[in-house]
């Protein structure tokens, strides 16, 4: 770094740093470092005492967008999100767990996602069955939760308020599709993790209180899709918009009702009366034969 | 005061029934000792669990309700017991049941109040209590629990209360040798009571009223609370059958209760000539007839599903039926529901020693009962249990819920004993004025 400038140069340099930063959401300070791999790329940022100061580009996490807690319970206007899981595609692949468990900073033991082997009876063949939360429209963990922790929002989606939640577990024994995990001990602090808690992240994780599946608002609050979408390797989950009628998996854009028409959508437990916002697509002309799941395959698709 | 029974014999009354409170036993003191010694490791358990989270239970995702919750069940099933004696036996105008109104109303108040500190000790986040009161939904059955047990609480009180003021004033003006305090305490809550015809009408119409407002309110806190289950879809809770289920398994272990008590202190506080021989044949056949009625009741909840076994339905039938819990389903079924009612029906059966293990029997199975009430149906979800650790799929709990759940025991029996440290147990002026008139009646 230069040690002697002149102003109007320092004065321009500190306006890019500054813009820039601003730009990417932060206030004036130097927030978070990763440590995660390096890469050439550099880039000025402001410390906390006044300097500038030029650091590799992959040093610099992304800002957060935390939202406030009164607007994480308003939900995006105009939106209606659902997904499709086609279980024609699935081969338990596991990497929407670990991108999920990445994601939301949560251990092994309590995933938002489940990959379940499903067999209906001795004769028919077994699939497998990635389930998260169904983010219902008659929520039955919303009709019990007796503070409005868990809630319901006009886009659809099912959250929890980590820090109104009072730990009692209702909404674990109302739900019939076991979505919902339990912080029972003090949960590992993320780490370099220093945004605010929002109901949208679901992160840091609080003791004593539930989480579920939360379909990655601030991913869409950002117009990108939800962590598990992205990372399948098999294209098996769509997520989208029901009011314009389109779903992706990021590879190809369908429209909803064309797809459940086709390819004979339906909704699990549809006679519980809970109306689900995740739809499955029946395990027929598979990409993959069935293969059972072997301890390799678990230990492998964790790392 | 009727003038029917002489003074020598009122004196008598007086003096046996005040008995207890004037001469207190070491061995009392020990006993107390020795409750405050239990509820005391409870509370370390509760500090570490306060400490840890509730990691220091066993309870994890899939069994996320455990001992607390059939425990507070067991002890609202219990609170029960003071509608049952003091209206239900009261308004039927069942007359020998009057020396065990004030004993059940203080069971009543105990248990009640221990179960409202269980399910709190069950929150994962005591410290948002609050959020209650700010944030309560009265869609949610745990809002309509928690109003309903303030209410029975509240009118519990005021019950016991109201039977006792006529006592509270012998108590003012008999026992002067008692400490300071305990005479100011009787002299505040006599509130002025001399027993006049104008006083009379007032406290009965009073306790009319409250002997009548409070069946509705005791069978809503037990359907309230079987509502928690049936309001759900798991197993076992998904049925219509379940409040009626679950208050008449409450009056049934009340009644027990009632026996175990009648007979510890009728021997301790040397009460045998007012808590006779007839009050435990009467109590046996109360009991066996309320058994009769939960076995009803349990019929009707098991054979439904048992007939068709669907699905998970089915899964958890058989479970209880031949598979992990068989061993305590049938022992509770048989040797705390079918046994009592064969052995009671024979007389001998009903006199104080056999009733006691009969009913420490049925107090026994209401416990385990109200367990395989709530674990087993968490066991088994619509969607199977996969990709969990072992200790996940079975749930044996933690010695820190022990030690909280036998504090609780140790809690309602503080609770008691403390009472009748300050209070006749047998109401004093009740009992004078039965005799009374039974003997002008002959």
């Amino acid at each position: 770094m230069k040690k002697t400038v002149n102003n109007r140069r320092s004065f321009i340099q500190f306006g890019l740093t500054s813009g820039a930063l601003m730009l990417a959401g932060a206030t004036a300070f130097f927030q978070k470092i990763k440590t995660t791999s390096a890469s050439t790329e550099k880039v000025k940022v402001l410390t906390t005492d006044g300097k500038v100061m030029e650091v590799d580009k992959a040093h610099v996490n992304e800002p957060c967008h935390p939202v406030s807690r009164t607007l994480a319970r308003q939900g995006i206007k105009g939106k209606k999100f659902v997904m499709v899981v086609d279980l024609s595609r699935c081969r338990n692949a596991r990497k929407c767990i670990s991108s999920c468990e990445k994601a939301h900073n949560i251990p092994h033991d309590r995933p938002f996602i489940k990959v379940l082997r499903m067999q209906d009876n001795e004769e028919s063949s077994p699939y497998w069955m990635p389930k998260k939360c169904f983010h219902c429209d008659n929520p039955p963990c919303v009709k019990v939760c007796p503070v409005g922790a868990t809630y319901k929002r006009s886009d659809g989606i099912v959250l929890v308020d980590n820090e109104r939640c009072i730990g009692c577990r209702f909404c674990m024994s109302a739900c019939p599709y076991s979505a919902r995990v339990f912080n029972w001990g003090e949960p590992e602090k993320p780490e370099n993790y220093n945004c605010a808690y929002s109901p949208e992240t679901s992160t840091p994780s609080k003791i004593g209180t539930v989480e579920k599946c939360d379909f990655c608002p601030d991913m869409i609050r950002e117009n990108k899709l939800p962590h598990c979408i992205t990372s399948c390797p098999n294209g098996v989950l769509y997520f989208g918009d029901k009011l314009s009628d389109s779903v992706t998996n990021g590879d190809e854009t369908v429209r909803l009702s064309e797809m459940l028409r086709d390819k004979g959508g339906y909704r699990y437990l549809e006679e519980l009366g809970t109306e689900p916002n995740v739809y499955y697509l029946p395990p027929v002309n598979r990409l993959f034969p069935f293969k059972e799941m072997d301890e390799n395959d678990v230990s492998q698709s964790e790392i | 005061m009727d003038n029917t029974l002489n003074q020598a014999e009122v004196e008598k009354i007086e003096h046996d029934l005040l008995n207890h409170i004037t001469h207190r036993k070491k061995v009392h003191n020990i006993w107390l000792g020795f409750l405050l010694l239990v509820i005391a490791i409870g509370i370390f358990a509760y500090y570490r669990q306060l400490r840890y989270g509730l990691i220091v239970t066993s309870m994890r995702d899939y069994t996320s309700w455990g001992v607390y919750i059939s425990n507070f069940v067991f002890f609202v099933a219990i609170s029960l017991v003071g509608s049952l004696v003091s209206s239900i036996l009261k308004l039927s105008k069942a007359e020998w049941s009057t020396p065990l109104t004030r004993l059940s109303e203080v069971i009543a108040i105990a248990s009640i109040i221990c179960a409202a500190i269980i399910i709190i000790v069950d929150m994962g986040r005591p410290d948002r209590f609050i959020n209650v009161l700010i944030y309560g939904r009265i869609q949610s059955p745990i809002i309509w629990d928690v109003i309903i047990i303030a209410t029975y609480l509240g009118l519990s009180v005021l019950l016991l209360y109201t039977s006792l003021i006529p006592d509270l004033a012998i108590c003012r003006d008999k026992l002067t040798t008692v400490p300071k305090w305990q005479q100011k305490l009787y002299r505040i809550l006599a509130m002025n009571w001399k027993g006049t015809p104008k006083q009379n009408a007032i406290l009965l119409q009073i306790s009319t009223i409250l002997s009548i407002t409070i069946i509705p309110v005791a069978f809503a806190i037990h359907t309230v609370t079987s509502w928690l289950f049936s309001t759900t879809w798991r197993p076992g809770w998904d049925s219509t059958n379940l409040g009626p289920y679950f208050v008449s398994g409450a009056l049934m272990a009340g009644a027990a209760v009632i026996v175990i008590a009648m007979y510890f202190l009728r021997k301790s506080l040397f009460l045998k000539e007012y808590i006779t021989l007839s009050h435990f044949d009467n109590m046996g056949k109360l009991l066996v007839l309320l058994s009769l009625v939960y076995l009803y009741f349990n019929i009707n909840e098991y054979l439904g599903p048992a007939f068709k076994m669907v699905g998970v339905e089915g899964e958890h039938i058989t479970e209880l039926f031949t598979g992990k819990y068989a061993a305590m389903y049938w022992l509770v079924q048989i040797g705390g529901l079918i046994l009592p009612i064969v052995v009671l029906i024979f007389k001998k059966a009903r006199t104080p020693f056999p009733l006691m293990v009969v009913s420490f029997m049925v107090i026994l199975g209401a416990w385990f009962k109200r367990y395989i009430i709530v674990i087993p149906s968490l066991q088994h979800p619509y969607l199977p249990i996969q990709d969990v650790d072992e200790s996940y799929l079975h749930y044996i709990p933690s010695w820190e819920e022990w030690a909280i759940t036998l504090a609780s025991f140790g809690g309602v029996l503080f609770i008691i004993t403390l009472l009748l440290r300050l209070f006749p147990l047998i109401p004093i002026s009740e009992t004078i004025h039965e005799k009374s008139a039974k003997n002008s009646a002959s």
